[in-house]
């Protein structure tokens, strides 16, 4: 056919598109941290994506195995930067079950409290950057608002807002306050005076209350918003065996169907913290799932962390009805300098993002041999290569935002 | 099943390639020779039995002390690499751990070969890489081999024992 070049039209359709190669990262804002990914695209279908990590590593592993456990306590709050409490939980039940040491019931009602706390705070990050990746951001700024009053609690509590270090091998560091000024944050919503003097429980349970009322409004914000709905539903499907086979974990394996939390399922070191408490374990299929979603798409995904926020208030509130009664002390004595025994274990714990495990070898030395921490958003990570083939650009921030991954605990 | 029984059904089915096991550990194990694992690993998840279809972890260990003392105690010089599997259809869990020599035919440099599962249990991939990387393990059969968390151009594999860090890298001083 020959060209009329009178016609524009003519040219604009004889032009061939070429393919491309695009990076999008290490610095782009919907990559939640620097991750890389170079994208094979053909105008605006990708045909390919890798992932590039490594830009946060800090070799942490290697600084594991010069260091005795409770010193490399600090460095696991670097990892999941957002459930910074989380991580120390595990290691420090690691370091436990090295030792064949168990924490007293007080200890254990403590970690509850403080750990679920510390994944209402990370999924509530997790949903307002996932607003923000889709293009909405106004939910960004009240999930922020809300975690800020947790990180009061949190600083009150051990004096970090970040990097807490407060759950430790043997308990954790400091017992609930008896006294602080009301979080400001939390006089300003409740309208109560800035100067009110509460125990650091009330201000808990106030905050949860007020918190519980909010969240009918995010769901009217992002999961029943259609615009978010086209975003995400019928969109990254992962079917069970793929989320198994990539060794997905957390609310990522539970948006694909699979009924399946380490609270409940884990090994009894882990499952005897939670025995006694009341709690559902959010899985897809979702009744109220709207009629485009499909089992283990981006909706499923981000609605399991939803509901998870749910059950963390209801299992925060039980920890503190126990909280009175629980027996013993909140720490026992664990040496810096202890001779680890010549053993290896492994232990998973349910983080927001995931099962974050640790594995360690001691050699009868103060320092671990093999300091390991593996990572559940590396693993989520992986899956990457796979959701993304053939859809838009567009559509990346919506998947990978979707696997709600932390860079600083797939880097190390 | 426990360990033992699944332990007593990879006896039978794969003889002597099951070099080893302990079952004292917190965590018991099962020791698989180099040459096995893949079909091992491929066993473990194929079988109805058994059903592995998870692989929650694979990491390596370099033992290995400069200190011939400290050498004694920890066996001899090898590098072992641990694979942590979960099945959701039975809820049982299983350790593989696989001992090679820490280099290839003796000569320091040359990365030993052990046959790669990534073929097994997709999430390998990236823990082999990782391996690779750090630990320095050759994954005979693995798709993509490369670096993961250091930079490409890295040299030497930082978990190694007795790896030394690079006086400078790029013009940058590193230590």
């Amino acid at each position: 056919m020959s060209l009329h070049l009178e016609d524009p039209r003519v040219i604009e359709f004889d032009v061939r598109t070429d393919e491309m190669l695009v990076n999008m990262g290490p610095q782009h804002p919907s990559t939640h941290g620097v991750l890389r990914l170079l994208l094979r695209t053909d105008g605006e279908v990708v045909s390919q994506v890798i992932p590039h990590l490594g830009y946060l590593h800090r070799c942490a592993e290697k600084i594991g195995e010069n260091l005795s456990l409770p010193q490399w306590i600090p460095y696991t709050d670097r990892m999941d930067y957002l459930a910074g409490m989380n991580m120390n939980l595990g290691l420090s039940l690691a370091a436990e079950k090295l030792m064949g040491v168990e924490v007293p019931a007080k200890a254990q009602v403590l970690r509850v409290m403080i750990a679920e706390l510390g994944r209402v705070a990370s999924h509530l990050v997790g949903m307002g950057a996932y607003g923000l990746d889709l293009g909405t951001f106004s939910p960004f700024l009240y999930a922020f608002r809300e975690r800020e009053i947790i990180l009061d609690l949190f600083e009150e509590l051990c004096g970090a807002r970040l990097t807490y270090s407060y759950i430790v091998p043997g308990g954790v560091t400091h017992d609930l306050p008896a006294k602080i000024t009301i979080p400001p944050g939390l006089a300003q919503l409740t309208g109560e005076k800035p100067t009110l003097q509460l125990s650091w429980i009330d201000a808990c349970l106030r905050f949860l209350n007020w918190l519980e009322k909010r969240i009918p409004e995010y769901h009217t914000l992002l999961t029943e918003n259609q615009i978010f709905i086209k975003r995400t539903a019928g969109l990254g499907i992962m079917d069970r065996e793929t989320a198994i086979d990539f060794g997905c974990t957390g609310p990522v394996l539970r948006g694909s169907g699979v009924d399946h939390d380490l609270r409940r399922d884990g090994e009894p070191i882990y499952t005897r913290m939670y025995q006694g408490y009341q709690f559902d374990i959010p899985v897809a299929p979702f009744a109220v799932a709207p009629p485009e979603a499909v089992l283990g798409d981006n909706w499923c995904r981000f609605y399991v962390r939803m509901m998870e926020v749910v059950q963390a208030i209801r299992l925060v509130r039980q920890a503190i009805e126990k909280y009175p009664t629980a027996e013993g002390t909140h720490r026992i004595p664990f040496k810096q300098a202890t001779k680890l025994p010549r053993k290896e274990v492994y232990l998973e714990t349910e983080c927001p993002r995931g099962q974050m495990g640790f594995y360690l070898v001691g050699v009868d030395a103060n320092n671990p041999f093999r300091a390991r921490a593996k990572s559940s958003s590396f693993c989520n990570l992986s899956v990457t290569e796979k959701l993304c083939e053939g859809c838009l650009i567009a559509d990346i921030p919506a998947i990978v935002g979707s696997l709600d991954i932390v860079m600083g605990e797939i880097d190390r | 099943m426990n360990i033992q029984e699944i332990n007593s059904r990879l006896v039978e089915k794969f003889g002597s390639q099951i070099t080893g096991q302990n079952f004292e550990n917190p965590d018991p194990w099962i020791e698989v020779s180099v040459d096995a694992i893949a079909d091992v690993a491929r066993f473990l998840k194929s079988d109805p039995a058994l059903a592995f279809d998870a692989l929650n972890n694979l990491t390596a260990t370099d033992w290995f002390d400069a200190d011939a003392k400290k050498q004694a105690k920890l066996g001899d010089p090898r590098i072992e690499v641990v694979y942590h599997l979960y099945s959701y259809r039975h809820k049982h869990h299983a350790i593989l751990k696989v001992k090679s020599p820490r280099w290839r035919d003796g000569v320091a440099g040359q990365l030993p070969q052990i046959p790669t599962v990534s073929s097994v249990w997709a999430v390998a991939d990236w823990h082999e890489r990782e391996a690779f990387d750090l630990v320095g393990i050759d994954f005979v059969g693995h798709p993509d081999l490369r670096r993961i968390l250091c930079s490409e151009d890295w040299q030497g594999h930082p978990l190694r024992k007795d790896y030394e860090f690079p006086l400078e890298y790029h013009g940058i001083r590193a230590r």
